[in-house]
């Protein structure tokens, strides 16, 4: 039986109405992974933000005998429990330095203590009642504000959150991201030279690209077993230590470099080799005066790009040990050191709510740092990327 | 003497000895070629080489008495080998120097061991895999000879609380017998993976389709880079977002709906990391699509197919091998990924099909084992391992079927870019 034009063209405008659909649907896809994008970013940013703000109040400091004996007793009663204990703790301290302090009471603007600051931005506080009626009046005379949070970036973990900063994590991952690129770099560059310029096209350059794409997509907690087991136990490289933090990583980094720097040997033209083999370089003055300084710029993305990576890279450290407490800003290689990440997961993992904005606050550090470090390796593309 | 004196001492004895060897086979070769002598190579180059033979063998031997050291335990005393190293630096000094003739090749000589050097480099990632490969299964093999095999990949119990007292030489007093039946670990790693996967493919290749059939080129350029964004931000991050976020959320709307969800829910990190894999597949899928070529779209066309029959029927079908192969790699970057269910799924073993309870992962098991004191004696640290090999399998073959996909792909269209 056939069908009328009606019923043809009802199919068609059916068909046609299909296929719009599927445009419409595949446009919300796209839509929705940008849309989860700034939804991201926003929760970020509203949790993070208050982190780079701290509560001060201020008190009247009364440098006694007494005070350098039992820091307590520095300041008020009604105030003791508002003022921070960091704060506190580091009076006698002060007063020894400065000896001309004793006997002496002045009015300073102290780190108030976490819960204070909790109150001031409005989140939920464990102050007592009479206790948030003095931080009110605080307010009302102008003695109790928010400033800009120099702790946050100067100073390292605490187990009180005014104190808590990320300096000492920032620290160790420029540290740990120093032994990585020191190691991987010269290596994986090397390897890519190799394969690309030297290596004999046999069973043996095949294996090795074959495990190179294959190191590439490892779970990198395995990096991280074999960190443990090789580097800590047999060779004795100590625990959490940037040395095997950085070791551990550059590993991970290297498929990266290679498959970057191979790209970028590929994309310089054979005329350039032919050229200089005609001259009579030899394989090797070909690659170091030629083809080497054509593929840089290209190189220098790549590592960058494996960097941030590295950079952002929390599972294989934990399993080496990276998570530690560190209170004090250290330069060492071979001491117990934290990286970024790792304090964020840290903090994440504190009952008290403060570390909430802490943990966040770390957060859009980090992110901050990786945009930027991703937006210089795109701009070196763009300003030296040469199309032949 | 500390270790750290021998090395300076080393270091510094064999730079001036590599600057003497620098400078002599220089001021040699230009002597010969002030003679009127035809060289094969440049001044330099023989300069090069002298330095070369001096530190070459003498790094070599130092390697290789520190290597015997630290692997056979051999006690050799440092200064021996300090003296032997030197020594040997000494006689490449006068075989380089020796060796500065009009008909030696420097430069071939040079490049020889730049070759050989090079070749050493790339054997490093090699001895990588090698090296995860030994580390686990040995671990794992110790940690089979106290456990049995059957047990670990058949039970369904995973309590290891007890191992420890084992350890401790006080196996009597912990109430029970420690168990590892790793079956819960994984049905909670796939329960996770398989949420993850239902996120990520329809939104990835969607977001692939649209990309490379619809959109307008200035959309493109833009959405590449956004998606991309997806994928560089810390996994950390994600597990922090997971974990504050959005379970409280998940918690709040199944409440909405009558149901109780804990907080460790499975679907939190599923989801969350379903986003995070977003990216691999759409830019993936997307370069497939792409290099499908024009000339069958234009042939579904002039047979009056629409665009989204053309899509469907016949570019879609086209690029399925790439398509399953990104999402094959998908899948094993689901199964390792550790930080987002570490902070945002359960610690306790959980075998169920409710994907708002709290269960627990394959990489949750190997940081809680290994995270903090650890005893290498314990089963406990050494089940990390077993679990790492079983990882290590499963990823494995995953990536290796994905890239033999990729390969056919590549064979039956002629494209050279994949």
């Amino acid at each position: 039986m056939s069908q009328s034009f009606d019923e043809i063209s009802a199919q068609l405008r059916r068909r046609h109405r299909k296929s719009a659909r599927l445009k419409w649907v595949s446009m919300g896809a796209l839509g929705l992974a940008a849309l989860f994008l700034v939804l991201f970013f926003a929760d970020m940013l509203v949790k993070g933000v208050p982190a780079f703000q701290q509560a001060q109040i201020q008190v009247e400091v009364d440098y006694s005998e007494q005070a350098s004996q039992l820091p307590l007793a520095a300041v008020k009663e009604d105030v003791r429990p508002l003022v921070s204990r960091g704060y506190l703790r580091l009076i006698p301290g002060r007063m020894e330095d400065n000896p001309d302090l004793l006997g002496t009471t002045r009015m300073e603007w102290v780190l108030a203590d976490g819960q204070v600051d909790q109150y001031l931005k409005g989140h939920h506080t464990k102050l007592s009642g009479s206790e948030q009626a003095v931080v009110d009046t605080l307010v009302d005379q102008g003695r109790a504000e928010l400033r800009f949070n120099t702790t946050f970036f100067t100073s390292g973990d605490s187990k009180m959150p005014e104190l808590a900063g990320i300096a000492a994590a920032a620290m160790g991952t420029v540290m740990t991201l120093l032994v990585t690129l020191a190691v991987s770099f010269p290596i994986g560059v090397m390897t890519a030279v190799y394969l690309e310029e030297f290596a004999p096209d046999n069973r043996v350059t095949q294996l090795i690209e074959i495990n190179i794409n294959n190191l590439a997509a490892i779970p990198s907690i395995l990096f991280g077993l074999l960190g443990l087991a090789i580097f800590i136990n047999f060779f004795g490289v100590p625990r959490s230590s940037p040395v095997v933090g950085g070791l551990t990583l550059a590993l991970m980094t290297l498929p990266v470099i290679i498959i970057a720097t191979r790209t970028a040997l590929r994309s310089v033209p054979d005329s350039i080799r032919h050229a200089a083999f005609g001259v009579g370089c030899s394989r090797w003055q070909v690659v170091r005066d030629h083809v080497l300084p054509l593929a840089l710029p290209g190189i220098m993305t790549g590592s960058i790009i494996g960097l941030a990576q590295a950079m952002g890279e929390t599972a294989p450290l934990i399993i080496v040990g990276m998570v530690a407490f560190i209170p004090d800003v250290g330069a060492s290689f071979t001491e117990a050191a934290t990286v970024l990440p790792a304090q964020i997961f840290t903090w994440a993992g504190e009952p008290d709510r403060a570390f909430i904005e802490k943990t966040s606050g770390g957060i859009l550090v980090l992110l901050a740092v990786l945009i930027t470090l991703n937006a210089t390796a795109v701009v070196l593309r763009k300003k030296f990327e040469r199309r032949w | 003497m500390q270790t750290n004196q021998i090395l300076a001492l080393f270091c510094g004895t064999l730079l001036v000895l590599g600057l003497i060897a620098f400078f002599l086979g220089r001021a040699k070769a230009a002597k010969v070629r002030a003679s009127g002598t035809a060289m094969y190579a440049q001044p330099d180059q023989y300069a090069w080489f002298s330095v070369l033979s001096t530190a070459g063998p003498a790094i070599a031997v130092g390697a290789v008495g520190a290597f015997v050291m630290l692997l056979l335990g051999a006690e050799i005393p440092t200064l021996y080998l300090l003296a032997a190293s030197l020594v040997v630096g000494c006689a490449g000094l006068v075989m380089g120097i020796n060796l500065v003739r009009p008909d030696f090749h420097a430069r071939k000589a040079i490049e020889r061991v730049i070759r050989f050097f090079l070749a050493g480099a790339a054997l490093i990632s090699i001895f990588t895999t090698f090296g995860i490969l030994l580390s686990i299964v040995g671990e794992a093999l110790r940690f089979f000879q106290m456990q049995n095999f059957w047990d670990f990949i058949t039970g369904t119990t995973w309590n290891p609380g007890a191992s420890f007292l084992e350890a401790a030489g006080r196996a009597e007093e912990g109430a029970s017998a420690a168990q590892f039946g790793s079956v819960p670990l994984f049905a909670g790693t796939f329960m996770i993976t398989l949420i993850a996967m239902l996120v990520a493919i329809p939104v990835g290749l969607l977001s692939a389709i649209y990309m490379a059939e619809y959109a307008p080129r200035r959309v493109r350029t833009l959405a590449k880079p956004v998606l991309e964004v997806l994928a560089g931000i810390p996994t950390v991050v994600y597990g922090f977002f997971a974990a504050i976020t959005v379970a409280p959320i998940i918690v709040d709307v199944s409440g909405v709906f009558g149901l109780d969800a804990s907080f460790n829910n499975a679907l939190a990190p599923g989801i969350v990391m379903g986003i995070m894999i977003i990216p691999f597949i759409s830019s993936l899928s997307d370069d497939v699509i792409n290099s499908v070529p024009d000339s069958m779209r234009q042939g579904s066309l002039a047979l009056g197919m629409t665009q989204g029959e053309t899509i469907r029927d016949v570019v879609v079908p086209a690029a399925l091998p790439g398509i399953i192969s990104a999402s094959l790699l998908a899948v094993s970057r689901a199964l390792g990924e550790t930080m987002i269910v570490v902070m945002a799924a359960g610690m306790r073993p959980n075998l169920t099909a409710n994907p708002l309870e709290d269960m627990t992962t394959v990489t949750v098991r190997i940081v809680a084992a290994l995270a903090g004191d650890q005893e290498f004696a314990s089963a406990e640290t050494l089940s990390a391992f077993a679990l790492g090999l079983v990882l290590f399998i499963v990823t494995l073959s995953l990536n290796l079927v994905s890239v033999i996909m990729i390969r056919r792909f590549r064979e039956k269209y002629r494209i050279n870019n994949l």
